[in-house]
């Protein structure tokens, strides 16, 4: 399932779609909204070729209306189970609208997105996968299926990040008594959370686990913005997420969670819902 | 616990009590120069330390810090008392004591909702040229009265300009009567100029402003007992004390409490108190020998209850002063207790010498002020800023005209300005800002391996978003290693550098290690290591080296320990790398920062190399070591079992297990074309070393070894550690007859 735009981005936005069909052997929906033309149906058509033979494996859908809205539906009729949208980095403010088309089909999906920061041609090996360890519900869904795609992209390591808010040290540092105090809660947080994702790990099957560097990395930060900033410290290649409860216009105004993260994309980010 | 902390508190109480006399002859000049400079009563000052002393020693959160009134307030005060009653002196003494009062509420108001971070929001060269232009104005006032000279009015400006005149007039015959005044007061002055100079033991006993007093009193008596002439200073000239000092106060007038004009001087004095008070409490902290942390919120509040008492009583406002604070370290105060006592000191000098103090021509007083102004406006900072950059000079000196020609508050407003146009200008956009200014930019974890605080800063950082760097930096305990990177940030400003480097001050004393990285590349305005650093786009050249950041400047140091040779410049050759299978993958851009030794056998550098290409190009920094060995040993890799990062898939590799060596075999990774040579390469003596060390990624390529630990750049103590296992690990290598064993082995299995 990929949304299409004639952008210079077409051609690597294709290629990286073909190649996650490939690993995860399955089919893909390619959703181009706008008028069909044959010499549009052809450069696509040309592209696919170039990759694979199998066309059984490809559907295109040619549609017109709100992007947002045709690719969300067309997502659902075809039973999805993943958006791919090639995102741009932001280097100035003529970016944006890519972006808030994206960050439209983020928030609304009912299935897992993923965002692709620089699709690229070539295969880029996958190394090192970041995952949030956020104490929420989907947690477990999230590391668990993080799991699955580090053994299909081939991924030696794989971090979760347990964020954990400054709020919750509930000691505010004045002096050296208070400094004190503060580490050592810091510490009893740190040891909770990691038994708490220790606990998600022991669920993991083993031979999910096989191969892979697990690590865990507490970070005392903002929710949603330590991890983004901390997958492009460390160089990750995937960023894995929790899906957003719900986002209102709030959100945009004053954002949490995920919302730094599609503000500003660290690596490529997959949302996992 | 509480047994020992009243031991310690007993054992210390004399050196305190000695210390609080000490700074509390300092206190009475001061105290009634500062008054008179602000023209209020004179004993006001005294009032101000005495309550301020009490109360804060009581209630405060600082451990070495003399509380009492300060210099900055001066110009404010007088402000204040000369205009709020339109030129009537005692009405606005009044009006000043009640928004001295009001302004003690704000204070506690601040220190309550721990508002004292927003002091953090003034760029530093704006702070620096506020307390110049506050020097100056007390300069260009008192030195008219230090030449007997009390009637002079009006603006700064013209105040500096008539100086000559009143100098001039002295030698006019109508004003002879007070020459003896103004010699006084040049004599005073001298005193204070030529006192750091003398080195005797006993001189040195007394501060400066006491030596003035006792020569002054003494004088007095000689007139008084041995002299047949009338003493020549008119009683005009001399302090005035109130005969009842304690039981006669003055009362605060509240009525004008909701006039525009009030509400100003009030938000004046909570601003330029505050200030001062948190720039003291910082830096007397970073003299505090025991390095203890103050809890500057509770001092605010603290000082916020003085003032309030201290307006009460008839006292100017209570701040916390750092000429005073540091005089009472060196002279061994070490907690509250020596504040608490200066106050009584100055009440027995005050009941004891009452006659005495009225004694005081204010000619002499005069002169420790000019003095004290000279060094807060000195020629020196004008100096040290304009080394750090010409756009610090500008804020530096907009804000000093504009507060001169204004006033403290539209002055540190022209002054935040300045910066931030600077800023825009020096980025050549407001867009880095507006964009990120809200964003939160730090993000800082605890490594794991080995407990490193980490802080990578993003976007831009400078006055305006420091609180939030600040905030993750005071949660660090300062026994920890450090290590802030700025290489994701495209800004970083004098204000915050200047911070950062108090940060490694304090992180040093107190045994840890602070590192700043990721500045090397910024291109700068100046040659100074804080100057302003921006990341140049690509089209600029760039000039590694043409200025050393803070780190460059120790690695340069470290080279010299060893008397090694260090070059900062980049350098584009970097064949001997190639080789390495680490390097095989990826395109080495250059070195830079190359520490070689003598023979060049050594050579430690910060590569730049990135990996991928095109699009999915990924730059990476790291810091490695390359031993020449000269000979030849097998080629291998050497890692710790499970580093993932510096695996290498590559066919013919396999793990070589050491034979009698089970544990060293399950802790590393040692990968080779031929296990044979390397296993017999591996010696007992190597195989403990290796175990018995630190773990590093080691690589040979047949004669050179290169070790490295981590794709980031290291910091200055990784980096010595680094040097100091390569030195130990080539003495052992050295040691190992490689040749003689393969010929040996090739012996026994032909």
């Amino acid at each position: 399932m990929i949304g299409v735009a004639f952008s210079p981005n077409l051609k690597n936005n294709v290629y990286e779609a073909m190649r996650m069909v490939d690993f995860f052997d399955s089919k893909m929906v390619l959703v181009h909204v706008g008028k069909k033309t044959e010499q549009k149906e052809d450069t696509i058509k040309r592209l696919i070729s170039g990759f694979s033979d199998d066309t059984d494996r490809v559907k295109i859908v040619w549609r017109e209306g709100d992007p947002v809205r045709v690719i969300i539906d067309t997502a659902s009729e075809n039973n999805a189970d993943l958006i791919m949208l090639g995102a741009t980095p932001r280097e100035d403010f003529l970016k944006f609208y890519i972006g808030s088309i994206a960050r439209k089909i983020t928030r609304q999906a009912h299935c897992s997105v993923l965002l692709l920061v620089k699709p690229s041609e070539d295969l880029r090996p996958c190394h090192h996968i970041v995952v949030n360890g956020l104490k929420a519900e989907k947690t477990k869904q999230t590391i668990l299926a993080s799991f699955e795609i580090a053994q299909n992209l081939g991924a030696q390591q794989l971090t979760i990040v347990e964020e954990i808010s400054e709020q919750e040290v509930q000691v505010i540092i004045e002096d050296d008594k208070s400094l004190i105090k503060a580490t050592k809660r810091k510490e009893q947080l740190t040891e909770k959370e990691h038994s708490r994702v220790q606990k998600i790990l022991k669920a993991v099957p083993e031979d999910c686990k096989n191969d892979i560097r697990v690590k865990t990395q507490p970070i005392f930060g903002k929710r949603g913005y330590s991890i983004g900033h901390y997958a492009r410290v460390i160089g990750a290649d995937l960023l894995v997420m929790n899906a957003p409860k719900k986002t209102s216009f709030w959100d945009r105004l004053f954002p949490h969670d995920i919302e730094h993260i599609l503000g500003e994309l660290p690596t490529d980010v997959l949302i996992i819902r | 616990m509480e047994k020992i902390n009243t031991s310690k508190f007993l054992a210390q109480l004399p050196k305190n009590i000695f210390s609080g006399f000490v700074v509390s002859l300092i206190a009475l000049p001061l105290g009634l120069g500062l008054a008179l400079a602000s023209e209020a009563p004179p004993i006001s000052g005294i009032i101000a330390a005495i309550v301020g002393g009490i109360i804060v020693s009581i209630f405060g959160g600082s451990n070495v810090t003399i509380t009492g009134p300060g210099n900055g307030l001066v110009v404010v005060l007088l402000g204040a008392i000369t205009t709020l009653a339109n030129g009537d002196l005692f009405q606005g003494y009044l009006f000043t004591l009640a928004a001295i009062i009001c302004s003690g509420v704000l204070m506690i108001i601040i220190g309550f909702l721990r508002l004292g971070i927003l002091s953090d929001f003034f760029p530093s060269s704006a702070i620096q040229g506020m307390l110049a232009a506050i020097g100056i104005s007390i300069f260009a006032k008192q030195f008219h009265v230090m030449v007997a000279n009390i009637g002079a009015k009006g603006d700064t400006i013209s105040l500096l300009a008539t100086i000559p005149k009143s100098i001039y007039s002295l030698f006019l015959p109508e004003y002879n009567h007070l020459v003896i005044a103004a010699i006084v007061g040049v004599i005073s002055l001298l005193i204070m100029i030529f006192y750091g100079k003398i080195r005797h033991k006993y001189l040195r006993l007394i501060p400066a402003p006491m030596w003035i007093v006792l020569l002054v009193i003494g004088l007095s008596y000689y007139y008084e007992f041995f002299s047949s002439a009338p003493y020549p200073i008119a009683d005009k000239l001399l302090v005035q004390i109130p005969d009842k000092v304690f039981s006669n106060f003055p009362s605060p007038d509240f009525s004008s409490v909701l006039k525009p004009k009030f509400i100003g001087v009030v938000i004046a004095i909570t601003l330029i108190s505050s200030i001062e008070s948190l720039l003291s409490i910082k830096a007397v902290d970073k003299l505090d020998p025991e390095k203890r942390r103050s809890n500057t919120n509770k001092d605010l509040m603290a000082l916020g209850i003085a003032s309030i008492a201290s307006g009460f009583v008839g006292g100017l406002n209570v701040v916390t002063v750092i000429a005073r604070s540091s005089v009472n370290v060196n002279n061994g105060g070490s907690n509250r207790s020596a504040n608490f006592f200066h106050s009584i000191f100055l009440i027995l000098f005050v009941v004891l010498f009452q006659d005495q103090l009225g004694r005081i021509p204010l000619t002499a007083l005069a002169a420790i002020l000019v003095f004290t102004g000279y060094k807060l406006a000195a020629p020196k900072n004008l100096k040290g800023i304009a080394k750090i950059g010409r756009e610090q000079l500008i804020i530096f000196t907009a804000t000093i005209i504009a507060t001169i020609t204004t006033n403290l508050i539209s002055g540190i407003l022209i002054g935040i300005l300045t910066t931030l146009i600077i800023h825009f200008i020096l980025n050549k956009s407001a867009i880095l800002f507006a964009r990120n200014l809200f964003k939160p930019n730090v993000l800082m974890f605890k490594e794991e391996v080995n407990g490193i605080y980490f802080i990578s800063v993003k976007n831009f950082s400078s006055f305006l978003n420091f609180f939030k760097l600040k905030r993750n930096l005071d949660s660090i305990p300062e026994d920890s290693d450090v290590v802030i990177d700025f290489s994701l940030c495209d800004f970083v400003d004098y204000s915050v550098q200047e911070s950062l480097i108090g940060y490694q001050e304090v992180f040093k004393k107190k045994g840890g290690s602070f590192e700043i990285t990721g500045l090397d590349k910024h291109g700068t305005a100046s040659g100074h290591p804080l100057a302003v650093r921006r990341l140049f786009s690509f089209s600029q050249k760039m000039k590694i080296g043409s200025s050393l950041t803070k780190r460059q400047e120790d690695l340069k140091k470290v080279a010299s320990n060893f008397s090694w040779n260090y070059f900062p410049k980049k350098d584009e050759d970097a064949t001997y790398l190639q080789d390495f299978i680490f390097f095989k993958t990826k395109k080495i851009k250059y070195t830079y920062n190359n520490i070689l030794n003598k023979d060049s056998s050594f050579k430690i550098s910060d590569v730049e190399f990135s990996e991928g290409e095109f699009i999915a190009q990924k730059i990476i920094k790291t810091t490695i070591l390359t031993i020449d060995l000269k000979k030849e040993i097998p080629v291998f890799t050497l890692d710790r079992e499970g580093l993932l990062e510096f695996i290498y898939k590559i066919a013919g590799f396999k793990d070589i297990s050491i034979i009698g060596h089970p544990d060293f075999s399950k802790r590393f990774y040692l990968l080779g074309e031929n296990s044979e040579r390397i296993q017999l390469f591996f010696t007992k003596e190597l195989v403990l070393f290796f175990e018995s060390n630190p773990y590093y990624h080691i690589e040979s390529n047949g004669d050179t070894l290169l070790l490295m630990r981590k794709e980031r750049i290291a910091s200055v103590k990784e980096i010595k550690e680094l040097l100091d296992f390569g030195v130990r690990l080539e003495k052992i290598i050295s040691k190992i007859n490689y040749n003689e064993l393969l010929l040996k082995s090739v012996q026994i299995k032909p």
